[in-house]
């Protein structure tokens, strides 16, 4: 369809003139805050504290969800907001990975708040534009673009009626639309949804950046909670901004020396090492296939195994050689050498509505080769790039749909679901046709789509109402916890890992600690007390990145020459030095690596006491699927008998000829159910929270998060368990 | 393509090079694009050599290749991320802390024509 047509049925509901601030150090002091319900728009101020305490990304979402709510509102609420802020580093152009946007709000999935870490230059555009964050409450009527001028400080509310809905066709739409010409679309940022994000409670955002070797509008995506479900539910079509004028110093910073210097040592370990190490600007996160396989960690039929014979089909050789375009600069942002976001060129979609059609895909990414392949048992790399593609225009997340449509398999394997149920469609293991056709029901929210479309929670209640499924076995393979589904590692043999999932304040998403070859492998850290402290300090590392606007991959994807030498390697000190002194020479704020922690300690207790709000975030909302801790069933005891048969031996003391499978089936999971129950003690310890999860009082006064209003909360849920 | 060739061995580090390379082409600051380590064994030119390697690695494409096949600098495009800078395999492309765009050399022939003892010579 023509451009010009398409816009020329845009309404204006209304405009808004602002007087563009200047940043100061990496804020702009400002927000902009969007009300869709009444067509309103206002700024607010960010205080200093709001700095101090919650230093932005997510923690000003989360400042700013927690009070837009109440503890009844709902995802689907009017008053629920979608907050999207980068943070004081966002935006920078000389260290890698510096161009995040953070996205919170209430999640369909988990009933409480989400957040979401993005590429894309959106956040980086929002900054310069004007504003540290965009708050949106309300929810329109009809289908409406919000657009942002960031060079005229102009902000428009636009019903777009004939917009196409699918990512990568919008996206290409509205680049046209507002930028000048080809040269202009860098210019541009467009956040979209998807048809399955409205029909579902899986959406995603994507965020858009222009790929001017290419040519193409590229896709990154804010994948995890049903962010995008709450976009289309307030009928947002897309969020365009557009900024033009790109230098190296836009965030004002203090000293553009320390930055410099810091960026460069991480350019000259990418040009240096990385083709030794890890090889992510060829491969991206896909170079771990083949490590994960090798160690038995890659999930294989709903997490039941840890590789299979044909995981070399989908291996890291097969996407570096075969399907990713090589040579390209790949950063999502600006500076970003690390260069991970590896696309398919010209690849022909076989299913579906864009049959035929011939796209470039964003990925496929580790998480995705894992997920939409081998959980599922599909090993064909084209089904898994096709999935890929759909996940994103449709707008729905790939690791949830992976997990979920794992489960489902799972339950139609045995027989709790049949194709009565699923409309025909022959649901098992490695049926990748089937796959694709489940997703393309969910875009419609037809059939068997819709109820897929509710993510594994929700479909583990309705087998056992509708169709008299063993609830308690649902519960032991349905990889959900808190309702979001698990990313994609096998836990199983890492304790501290099992933690490392069950132990986050969003659900079980590897954001927060990957710790499995810490624990497994290397075994740095056999105790108890070593776990928790370990599920201490990265959790709240990792949250910095966050509260930054930074992408977690350039601290440790790449390391130092002499990283092993060093006191703690699993912990990269260089580049934690280097992150020091990238937010001194920011904002010209002194710090030191302790005080980093503490920044976002502050933000991560607040998270937790806003999940104790909602109703959840106590010690029973932390309790895991077993599926993750050890084997459910005698078939995936006897896959692995010589390991678990040693481990009953040396662990239990019980001599494994004395009992039959099923028992030991059941003793293994004894133990290693006490085992979480004991990790869950220590690491609660170690944070500073009570027995049953809540942080206490004189955590909170310690870091001084003890505002009254969350002291409220805690003191409310600590008598409510009394 | 015109470009400087080097050879170490013959470099005495006495720094005509770097002097008449500044009073071409920043005179008046302290800037230079070829820079001279003194090393025991053998002294070492930093120059560019125009491979290209930054032209690849530059994600805005501000780096491109002129018809004498001078690798050059546009700097309006430019958004100073010295990816450039880090991936040089000559460690000849250069930045300063005050300025925002990195510099290198175009192969205007300055050094080459003070070189005594033709350490650095230009290939057309």
């Amino acid at each position: 369809m023509n451009i010009e047509a398409i816009r020329n049925k845009h309404k204006l509901l209304m405009q808004y003139d602002y007087e563009k601030k200047n940043l100061h150090r990496g804020y702009t002091g400002k927000t902009l805050y969007i009300n869709l319900s009444k067509n309103m728009v206002k700024e607010k101020d960010v205080t200093e504290e709001m700095k101090d305490k919650f230093i932005g990304g997510k923690g000003f979402g989360l400042k700013y969800l927690w009070d837009a709510v109440t503890p009844e509102t709902k995802w689907h609420s009017p008053e629920n907001e979608i907050i999207i802020s980068s943070g004081p580093i966002g935006g920078i152009t000389q260290y890698p990975g510096a161009g995040k946007s953070l996205v919170v709000t209430l999640s369909p999935l988990t009933d409480m708040p989400i957040d979401s870490n993005v590429g894309g230059y959106f956040g980086p555009y929002l900054k310069f534009s004007g504003w540290d964050a965009l708050e949106i409450q309300g929810k329109a009527e009809n289908d409406v673009i919000v657009f942002i001028d960031g060079n005229k400080g102009v902000v428009t509310i636009e019903e777009a009626p004939l917009e196409a809905v699918d990512a990568h066709v919008l996206t290409e739409q509205l680049t046209e639309m507002y930028g000048l010409d080809d040269e202009d679309k860098k210019h541009i940022s467009v956040i979209s949804a998807g048809t399955a994000a409205e029909n579902s409670l899986i959406g995603i955002l994507n965020f858009s950046f222009h790929d001017v070797r290419r040519n193409v509008s590229r896709l990154k995506q804010a994948g995890r909670g049903g962010i995008g479900t709450v976009f289309r539910d307030k009928k947002i079509k897309a969020i365009v901004i557009s900024y033009r004028g790109i230098t190296g110093d836009l965030n004002q910073p203090a000293d553009l020396g320390k930055i410099q210097k810091a960026g460069l040592r991480l350019h000259k370990e990418m040009a240096c090492l990385d083709k030794e190490q890890n090889e992510m600007r060829m491969v991206g996160t896909c170079n771990i296939i083949d490590v994960m396989a090798d160690y038995d960690l890659l999930p294989v039929h709903n997490f039941k195994f840890g590789t299979h014979p044909d995981a070399k089909n989908i291996s890291t050789k097969v996407f570096r050689n075969k399907y990713f375009t090589q040579g390209i600069p790949d950063g999502c942002w600006y500076g970003c050498s690390m260069a991970c976001a590896k696309a398919v060129d010209q690849f022909e979609i076989k299913t579906g509505p864009y049959r035929g059609q011939v796209v470039t895909v964003d990925g496929p990414e580790y998480e995705n080769a894992a997920g939409l392949g081998a959980n599922c048992g599909i090993f064909d790399p084209e089904i898994i790039i096709e999935l890929n593609f759909y996940c994103d225009t449709y707008g729905i997340d790939t690791i949830s749909f992976g997990t979920m449509t794992a489960f489902i398999m799972e339950c139609f394997e045995n027989g709790i679901i049949d194709e009565k149920v699923t409309d025909g469609m022959e649901l098992k293991f490695g049926n990748g046709l089937a796959a694709l056709e489940l997703i393309h029901k969910i875009s419609k929210g037809e059939g068997f789509g819709k109820i897929a479309g509710q993510g594994t929670k929700k479909m583990k209640a309705l087998f056992v109402k509708n169709y008299g499924a063993d609830e308690s076995f649902l519960n032991d393979i349905g990889m959900e916890q808190k309702g979001l589904e698990y990313s994609e590692y096998v836990s199983k043999e890492s304790l501290a890992q099992q933690g490392g999932y069950g132990l986050t304040n969003k659900g079980p998403q590897h954001d927060e600690a990957w710790l499995i070859f810490m624990d497994m492998v290397n075994n740095q850290i056999p105790t108890f007390e070593d776990k928790a402290e370990a599920l201490h300090y990265f959790p709240m590392f990792r949250t910095w990145f966050g509260l930054m606007g930074l992408c977690k991959l350039p601290w440790n994807d790449v390391t130092p020459a002499d990283n092993s030498q060093t006191d703690e390697p699993a912990k990269v000190p260089g580049h934690v030095q280097n992150y020091v002194e990238i937010f001194e020479g920011v904002t010209g704020k002194k710090i030191d690596k302790d005080e980093l922690i503490r920044q976002s300690e502050r933000v991560y207790n607040f998270q937790r006491v806003f999940n104790i709000r909602m109703g959840k975030g106590l010690r029973t909302h932390d309790q895991v699927p077993y599926r993750s801790v050890g084997p459910v069933t005698e078939e995936e005891y006897l896959s692995r008998q010589e390991r678990y048969d040693k481990q009953l031996k040396e662990l239990l003391g019980l001599d494994p000829k004395d009992y039959e499978t099923k028992e030991k089936v059941q003793r293994m999971r004894t133990y290693r159910t006490d085992q979480y129950e004991q990790l869950i003690d220590a690491v609660y310890a170690r944070r500073g929270w009570t027995h049953n999860g809540i942080p206490s009082k004189e955590k909170l006064e310690e870091l001084g998060m003890d505002l009254p209003e969350v002291i409220a909360v805690v003191e409310k849920a600590m008598l409510d368990l009394k | 393509m015109k470009k400087i060739e080097k050879d170490n061995s013959k470099c005495i580090a006495c720094r005509l090079c770097e002097q008449a390379c500044n009073e071409e082409n920043f005179s008046g600051t302290d800037k230079k694009v070829i820079m001279i380590k003194e090393e025991q064994q053998q002294n070492e030119i930093y120059v560019c050599n125009q491979c290209g390697e930054c032209i690849s690695v530059c994600p805005v494409e501000a780096i491109y290749r002129d018809s004498e096949g001078v690798v050059r600098i546009e700097e309006s495009k430019c958004v100073a991320c010295l990816m450039c800078v880090g991936f040089c395999p000559e460690n000849a492309m250069f930045y300063n802390e005050r300025e925002l765009v990195p510099y290198k050399c175009i192969s205007c022939g300055a050094c080459v024509a003070v070189c005594p003892t033709e350490a650095i010579e230009m290939r057309v």
